[in-house]
């Protein structure tokens, strides 16, 4: 279908096709709107709220609203930007995020946003939650202190690898990311490295064992340019895995 | 070959005087005084308060993290704990060689950061007591006040460590917490255009290193008396030396010497660390004491950094820091030298055999190389040993088969020289402090009895859940009404009334 209509988008013209979201017609125009839990190949969730922009002077999540003929959406805006400074803020305290020996750094879109929005301290108190890392896998380890609860690994595995290997279970800030096993360990899950959902985990819970930092500093993805001048930061770290130069094992995936 | 001054009889009945904190030292520490009436020194300790914990956080994660989670121990010489885990962790993938290009890069780091940790020590936060005297104006003991009234040896000073840092950033990707090596080799080669960049750089360092070590002879040379009996005591020493008996920072094995210089063991295999060092806690500090096995906690007491290493090998593998080690050894006569001034000349003399190898390594076109890991065998168990800055550092490891690290061991610098530095101190306490009314100045001679070894309280505060303590419940009024302690077996109880 052809673009038939456009919004603005702070000020910018973009088009659009009848059926995709703010988001979806950002994405596809090459314009930044901060987010988390979206990603162009999955169906949007809408539960991180980091993509929250003002239509028609009303917030609404950009990845789950539907694109209308002369809307007004507004995004980079101080007032705005607080707001998902803060939303961010507070993912970095429910979990344990220790970017210094992270080896995702330079590749976390959490803490790529976190920079890009000029988060400078949690500013609230951390939970410090007890969340034991699974290394039962031979080939990945999953570091749950890292999870943001975006759903995508979960995405991935239903919708792609057809395996529902991963699920999201509890409620409200109980809520946690769980292997759909019987054991509950991903090595008693039909989890591969070549899955979908090992390669679009944003921050670093799914990881390729053995291989840590193998990406010198000032050559990681966001090292190179900022998030904010990425429209599709997932494609781009995606491409640079399949360069052997990013976060997700080596390869595959995309 | 102590001089007492631990532990008092009667406690209570003496007055406390306290340095705290200590200052121009990496780290948080303090030392206690107790006097008696007549103004003598009855006791004087070295206390590192700090509390830091990294062999328990370390436990359940993932091996490839651990070489840049446990550098975050110290901000000055990160790449020793950097390196040292890294060479755990090169047992732990099984790389027995690494290839040229990884074990040059790893080098060229090391002896980067060497030259900036041992010119930021002596210029930064040493040249002010020795140029200025121990007791001269507080307030212009610091690198301030060298700059003021000494502008070139304060410049050439933070240019010195400025190189280093920059030898850092182009092997391990930033001056501070870099992630260049990996276990099995590095990340990275160094790029041609940096490394003729430091190449332009590199015969200026030299030529002011070896400036350096005339200043530090100068000094000596100006009150030789004050220099040779600071602080002074006799020990045992101990590094890494090379195969052939060099100086090696990066690798080697174990050498120790008693006081004498006669040899005690020699090129023993550092992973065999356990059976020749033992570890005492005392209830008063967070540091432990190392001792070497077979002579006892009394006798077994050593020293390690510059001036053991200096003095333990046979050759400095570059031609003028031998030179200087020659002087440094004829100096003494055929004796070990024991002052802790001294630490300063060897210090120096470190510096320009650094600077020397950085040279030839960049001229070593292995460095520029692309062949970067090396793997093999899967073990469980790492020990990495290299000579820090500051030290012999001792990393530990067992992983277990789902590459999770399950036991850290940590013997840093600081901790071999715990109970050397508090010898230092009751050696200055007794000689300048006793009998005297207390004055800053006066006290700042005990900090500079610590900072001659270049302690960094941070990294080295590991006896976690053997400190002995003691919990009181006090009422309202004041009255103690309940009384635990944990004695240092780890058994609790009321202590006996």
């Amino acid at each position: 279908m052809s673009a038939t209509a456009t919004f603005t988008l702070d000020g910018r013209a973009i088009a659009f096709n009848e059926g995709q979201t703010i988001l979806q017609a950002a994405v596809a125009a090459g314009a930044y709107i901060p987010h988390l839990c979206f990603h162009p190949d999955f169906k949007p969730h809408g539960s991180c709220k980091v993509c929250t922009v003002r239509v028609n002077g009303r917030h609404a999540a950009s990845c789950t609203t539907r694109a209308a003929p002369g809307a007004v959406v507004e995004s980079d805006t101080p007032a705005i930007n607080d707001e998902r400074r803060a939303l961010v803020q507070m993912l970095f305290v429910e979990g344990n995020h220790f970017c210094p020996s992270c080896e995702k750094s330079g590749n976390c879109k959490l803490q790529a946003t976190a920079c890009d929005l000029g988060m400078v301290s949690p500013h609230f108190d951390h939970f410090y939650p007890d969340r034991p890392v699974d290394a039962s896998h031979p080939e990945l380890l999953l570091d749950f202190n890292r999870c943001i609860l975006c759903s995508l690994c979960v995405r991935a595995s239903r919708d792609v690898d057809r395996k529902n290997a991963f699920a999201l279970s509890g409620r409200g800030i109980r809520t946690r990311l769980i292997v759909n096993s019987r054991t509950g360990r991903l090595a008693d899950s039909d989890v591969t490295a070549a899955d979908k959902a090992v390669h679009v985990c944003p921050v670093g819970v799914i990881l390729a064992k053995r291989r840590g930092f193998e990406v010198p500093l000032g050559q990681r993805v966001f090292d190179l340019k900022p998030i904010s001048a990425m429209a599709d930061p997932s494609a781009a770290l995606e491409r640079a895995a399949a360069r052997g130069r990013g976060p997700g094992p080596r390869g595959g995936g995309t | 070959m102590t001089y007492g001054y631990e532990t008092a009889e009667h406690p209570e009945r003496l007055r406390r005087v306290a340095i705290d904190p200590l200052s121009r030292v990496e780290g948080h520490g303090k030392v206690t005084i107790l006097l008696d009436a007549d103004d003598k020194v009855r006791q004087v300790r070295l206390h590192v308060v700090e509390f830091r914990g990294f062999e328990r956080f370390i436990q359940g994660r993932p091996y490839w993290e651990v070489p840049v989670m446990v550098q975050r121990l110290c901000g000055i010489c990160p790449v020793s704990h950097h390196l040292a885990a890294s060479k755990a962790m090169d047992a732990i993938v099984g790389a027995a060689r690494l290839t040229p290009t990884a074990e040059k890069v790893r080098r060229l780091m090391h002896y980067g950061q060497m030259l900036q940790s041992h010119a930021l020590h002596f210029f930064h936060l040493c040249s002010p007591d020795l140029l200025f005297g121990f007791g001269s104006e507080a307030a212009r003991r610091n690198i301030v006040g060298v700059a003021a009234a000494h502008p070139e040896t304060a410049r050439r000073g933070v240019l010195l460590r400025r190189f280093g840092q920059e030898v850092i950033r182009v092997t391990a990707g930033r001056r501070i917490h870099g992630t260049g090596s990996v276990p099995g080799g590095v990340n990275k080669p160094v790029e041609r255009a940096e490394r003729d960049a430091l190449l332009a750089q590199v015969y200026d360092i030299l030529s002011w290193s070896r400036s350096a070590v005339e200043l530090v002879k100068k000094l000596h040379g100006q009150d030789p008396a004050l220099y040779n009996s600071f602080g002074v005591f006799r020990s045992n020493m101990m590094s890494l030396v090379a195969p052939d008996g060099g100086l090696d920072f990066y690798d080697g094995r174990l050498r120790a010497r008693d006081d004498a210089g006669q040899i005690l063991f020699d090129q023993v295999d550092y992973r065999e660390y356990g059976s020749r060092i033992r570890e005492e806690v005392k209830p008063w500090s967070y540091m432990k004491f190392p001792f070497l096995a077979a002579l006892g906690a009394e006798k077994g007491w050593y020293k390690v950094g510059p001036l053991a290493r200096v003095q333990n090998c046979d050759h400095i593998p570059t031609p003028l820091a031998d030179a200087e080690r020659r002087e440094f050894v004829d100096y003494a006569g055929g004796s070990p030298i024991h002052a802790p001034l001294a630490y300063h000349w060897a210090r120096m003399i470190e510096m320009l055999h650094a600077a020397e190898t950085i040279k030839d390594l960049l001229h070593d076109d292995d460095i520029l190389g692309e062949d970067l890991v090396r793997t093999g065998e899967r073990a469980r168990e790492g020990i990495g040993v290299i000579e820090a800055p500051r030290g012999t550092l001792i990393h530990h490891y067992r992983v277990d088969d789902d590459d999770l690290v399950t036991m850290c061991n940590l013997i840093v610098s600081t901790t071999h020289n715990n109970q050397a530095m508090n010898e230092a101190i009751r050696h200055v306490a007794k000689r300048y402090l006793s009998g005297h009314r207390l004055t800053e100045g006066l006290l700042n001679h005990i900090e500079v009895a610590i900072r001659a070894f270049d302690p960094c309280l941070s990294c080295a505060t590991h006896a976690l859940g053997q400190m002995a303590l003691e919990v009181s419940l006090v009422g309202p009024g004041g009255e103690e009404l309940d009384r635990l302690a944990r004695h240092e077996d780890g058994a609790v109880g009321r202590p006996a009334p």
